[in-house]
Formats: structure tokens, sequence, C-alpha cells
């Protein structure tokens, strides 16, 4: 049955229109999140916020000075464990990775991308809170070092996967081997794609609360210490937001709107580093 | 002998001269038949497997110095896979694998001890699809062979502008060479790309049908390059285009499942075919 010019104007309309209303049905709780966050903790942010520490409960005042640094330390702890590993990881599977062993370490990080984040920090109290006998930062950055992998790992092998073949080949008949093919070629072509995705596993792992609970701990004080515990912010929004005081709820609102300025902040430098990178010669 | 006066109008040979009138362009092809050049390269019972199937069946072929040599054939007759054995590039792929010997120089290159990647460097390659580094200048896409091998170009600038000079490229680039490679159109991407492999002074140059992604002038400037190119490397250009085969190339070898059919100089193998396949497949009767 073939349909009249009109009807299937209208229908195309109709389509569109519910594509349309689905995509702002999905950014709904998004921008409400975004909106709550910044009317909530917008009041209570000032300078003190960054540049002091916490007040003892009932005294007004205060900031989070070591939560913000204690995010940053760990999430840096988190990177130097994450990144290199699940990029190497990602580059052997995609280039060498035929073998059974690779199909394992496949479905591993597959696998692994599912475990609850609570979970990966009952292993790194196990593996690293237990045996220096005590919560650090290390063990927190560990515990997130561990939730980037799998995300790394994967996105590094699917955008390896995309740089065509054409490419390895002509490097590898230029006279260069693999090795140097797959780094300065491989590596170098899919680096934007592979730098949004460390990017994102960095936002995921920024707001992590669970699994720092019990390896990194918290710090009411300031401390970098990386053999010691650490404040950070999720940890601290959530140890604030349960409490009973009103001062520490707002406080509460502020911290949650600085981790997702932080969060936002590293994925637009990120872009733009890569912008900068990638069209520049 | 060539056109000899006395052949019939109707003749055999006449007719594909016709159809080939360009088989003779290269005069300095046949004309001293006694005194053909040097193989540069020699595959002998040359055989590459995918997995368990053959693509090629024991190919004993020589590739004569500063001569340009075509492979025609059909489609999956096994001409992109026996110059893919020609720099060891065949085993690239997993699963396959190649027997028999190809001789560069006298020297076995599946020999025991050879590394590939040390052949790769004496036998360039030019592909199908022009393939430039996207995350390079075209500057850097010229150099790309020295910089990755950890070389320095003594000069690069001079050494930049001889290599797109060669390939007719440096008047069109030379304004641009910070843009990505890239960003030009296929006809100089894929000169470009001839550059990157003339860059590193290769003894051989292989061409996978080079020009199958280029339109007609693109084409007309790459196959002038070859045969420009020609007087000074030793090159091997696989084509689907017979007409291509008959313009560029000294020698030309038909290529059918995997077999070589024939090979002889350009001109007498597009006018005077010895095997009647070769006849059936340049006259348009399969293939």
């Amino acid at each position: 049955m073939a349909l009249s010019y009109p009807a299937r104007k209208a229908i195309d309309v109709l389509a569109r229109a519910l594509c349309v209303l689905a995509t702002l049905l999905a950014l709904v709780p998004l921008v409400s999140v975004l909106v709550y966050v910044a009317k909530a903790g917008l009041g209570s942010i000032d300078w003190s916020f960054f540049s002091e520490l916490p007040t003892p409960a009932g005294e007004p005042g205060g900031g989070m000075r070591n939560a913000i640094a204690g995010t940053l330390v760990l999430v840096g702890l988190a990177c130097t464990i994450g990144i290199p590993l699940g990029v190497a990881a990602g580059v052997y599977l995609a280039e060498f990775g035929e073998s059974r062993f690779a199909k394992v370490v496949r479905f591993s990080a597959d696998v692994m991308s599912g475990v609850p984040s609570i979970a990966v920090g009952v292993f790194a109290y196990g593996v690293v809170v237990l045996s220096m006998r005590r919560f650090s930062a290390l063990a927190g950055g560990f515990a997130l070092g561990i939730l980037m992998l799998p995300t790394v790992t994967r996105t590094t092998e699917e955008l390896l996967r995309l740089v065509p073949q054409t490419l390895r080949e002509g490097a590898l008949a230029l006279g260069v081997p693999k090795w140097r093919a797959t780094l300065r070629i491989v590596l170098v072509t899919a680096l934007p794609g592979i730098a949004t995705g460390v990017m994102l596993a960095v936002a995921r792992v920024a707001g992590e609360t669970a699994p720092l609970l019990f390896t990194a701990f918290n710090n009411r004080f300031w401390s970098t210490a990386l053999d010691r515990p650490i404040g950070s912010l999720p940890v601290q929004i959530y140890t604030y937001a349960v409490s009973p005081y009103d001062d520490w709820h707002r406080q509460a609102s502020a911290a949650a709107l600085v981790l997702v300025a932080m969060v936002l902040i590293l994925n637009i430098a990120a872009r733009l580093f890569i912008r900068v990178r990638g069209g520049a010669k | 002998m060539r056109s000899a006066p006395a052949s019939r109008p109707g003749s055999k040979e006449n007719v594909l001269r016709e159809r080939f009138p360009r088989a003779s362009g290269r005069r300095d092809a046949a004309e001293a038949p006694n005194d053909e050049p040097s193989a540069k390269m020699l595959a002998e019972d040359l055989v590459a497997y995918f997995g368990k199937s053959k693509a090629l069946k024991g190919i004993t072929l020589p590739i004569r110095s500063e001569r340009v040599t075509a492979i025609i054939g059909p489609s999956g007759c096994g001409k992109s896979t026996f110059v893919r054995c020609l720099n060891r590039m065949h085993e690239v792929v997993p699963g396959t694998h190649v027997t028999g010997k190809v001789f560069l120089d006298g020297v076995d290159i599946y020999g025991a001890g050879v590394d590939p990647v040390r052949v790769r460097r004496r036998v360039g390659m030019v592909f199908q699809k022009p393939n430039p580094f996207p995350t390079m200048s075209i500057r850097d896409n010229v150099l790309a062979g020295l910089r990755l091998n950890g070389l320095r170009a003594g000069d690069a600038d001079a050494l930049v502008e001889k290599a797109l000079r060669q390939v007719a490229l440096w008047d069109e680039v030379k304004d641009v060479l910070g843009r990505s490679g890239t960003s030009l159109s296929g006809g100089q991407q894929q000169r470009l790309c001839i550059a990157r492999a003339v860059a590193l002074e290769p003894e051989v140059i292989l061409m996978d049908e080079p020009c199958s992604a280029l339109d007609p002038i693109a084409t007309a400037k790459v196959e002038e390059l070859i045969h420009e190119l020609g007087d000074r490397y030793t090159i091997v250009i696989v084509t689907h285009n017979m007409q291509q085969a008959a313009r560029v190339s000294h020698y030309t070898a038909f290529f059918y499942l995997g077999e070589l059919v024939e090979y002889a100089d350009t001109d007498s193998l597009f006018t005077k075919p010895a095997n009647p396949r070769t006849e059936d497949y340049i006259t348009g009767r399969f293939g």
C-alpha cells in the first residue's frame, strides 16, 4: 500500500517530534540535577570554602580545602595506575590480541566493568589496607585505579580497532618495526578518542564514594601524605549530608557543586588539549 | 619485426595493436631483447597461503632492474598477494604463510635470519587506497619513513622538496606543507604516498593498484609518474586496467587463479600473446 505524499510527510513530522520529545525527556534528569546542585551549592560557596579546613561540629564556617586536595591526589593516583596499565592492555588486545589469553583478558575486563565499586573497595582493603595496617591515600587511589582499568582498556581497544588497517600497513611498508608503528602511528591516530575515554573513566571514579570509605577513609585535617588517610569530596559530602547540622548540609551541597565543576573542567580541558594538539600542525 | 608491414590487415596482431595502441609506448621496452636488464628480484616457486588455501600456486617470475613490471589478471588471481610477498607484507595478515624463495639481489628474503623490516626498507610499497598518516602534515608524511625509522634527514627541507618534485606534487603543495596530509584530494594523496615511499630511496617500489581509487585525471598523473620513475627505480605495478599496464610497463605478467600464465615484454604480451588464456583475457572474453 503506497501512502500519499502528505500522509508520509505527516508521519515524518510525527516521528521526528517523538524523537525530540524523547531527547528532551532524557535531558530532564540531567538538567534538574545540575540545576538543583547549582542552586543548593552556589549560596554556600565562598573563598573560605576552598581555603579553609573543616571546623569542629557546631562551629560555623570552615571549608573543604583538605577534601578538594584529597580528591585531586586520589584521582592522580588512580590515573597513575589506571591509564598506563589500561592503555597498554588495550594496545595488547587490539594489536596482538588473537590468542586465547587475550580473549580471557577481554572477558575479564568486561566482567570487571560490571563489578560493584564497593567490591573493588573490599579488594583494595584486603590487599593494601590490611598489609599496610592502616587506611591510606594509596589504598584509595589503588581502588579507583582498578575501577578505571576496564573502561580505559576497552575504550583503547575499541578505538585502536577503528584505526584503518591501511595505516598500519603503510607504516610497516616503510620498514618500520611493528612496535614503533603501533606507538607512533596507530596510537597517535587514536589518541583523541582514547583521551576522551580516559576522561570518562576519570569522571566516573572522581565521584566514587563507596570504595573510598574503607580505603582512603577520611581526614578532616590537611594531609597529602600517601600513606595516611586522606579526605575526599565524595566521602565528605556523604559525611556531611547524613549529619544533623544545617551548616554541614549546606557545605555538602557546595562540595557536590565543586565536584561536578571539577569533572566538567577536566572534560573541557581534555577536549581543548586534544583540539590544539590535533589541529596545530 | 613488431609491426611488420607484411602482416595481414585483419590479423590477430593488428587487431590487438589497435586495441593497445600504446603497448609499444615504451620504446625502450624491447628494443634490445638480447640485452635484458638483470633481475633485481626473482620469485622462485613462490606459494602463498591464506590458512590452508593457496593464493599463489608456485610462481617463478623475474623482476627486472630499473624497469616497470605490470601484473595483470582478473580479481582474486593472486596479483596483490604476489606483490605483498615481494616485501614480506603478506605475512602481516594473521593465518598466512609463504613457501618458496624470493631473491633480492641474489639473497633469499625468506631465508633464515632475514629481518622483514629491513626488506621493507629496500622494497617500498604504495597501496590501493591512498593512506597518508592523518596525524601528520604533508611535510611530515614525506619524512615519515625516515623519522619513524629513527633516521635523521640531513637536509629535511631539501629532501621534502626533492621527493615532492619527483612525484610532481611540489608545485601544488609547496605553500601548504604544514597542512594535514588528508586535506589533499585523492590523487594528490596517492602521489604523497608515492613521495613517502620514494623519500626512503628504496630499490624497488611495489604498487598495488595505485590508481583504482582515483579519477581519470589523477590516474593520468600517477601513470606519467610511474613512467618517469620507471627509468630509475625497479617498479612492480598491479593493475586491473590492461590499457594502463600497456601504457606504463616494460614487462607484463598475466596471472590467473594463482598461477602465472604468461610473462613477456609488454609489447609482445599484448600483441602476440603466446597463451590462448592470455589472449582471451586481454581481448575481454573473460575476467
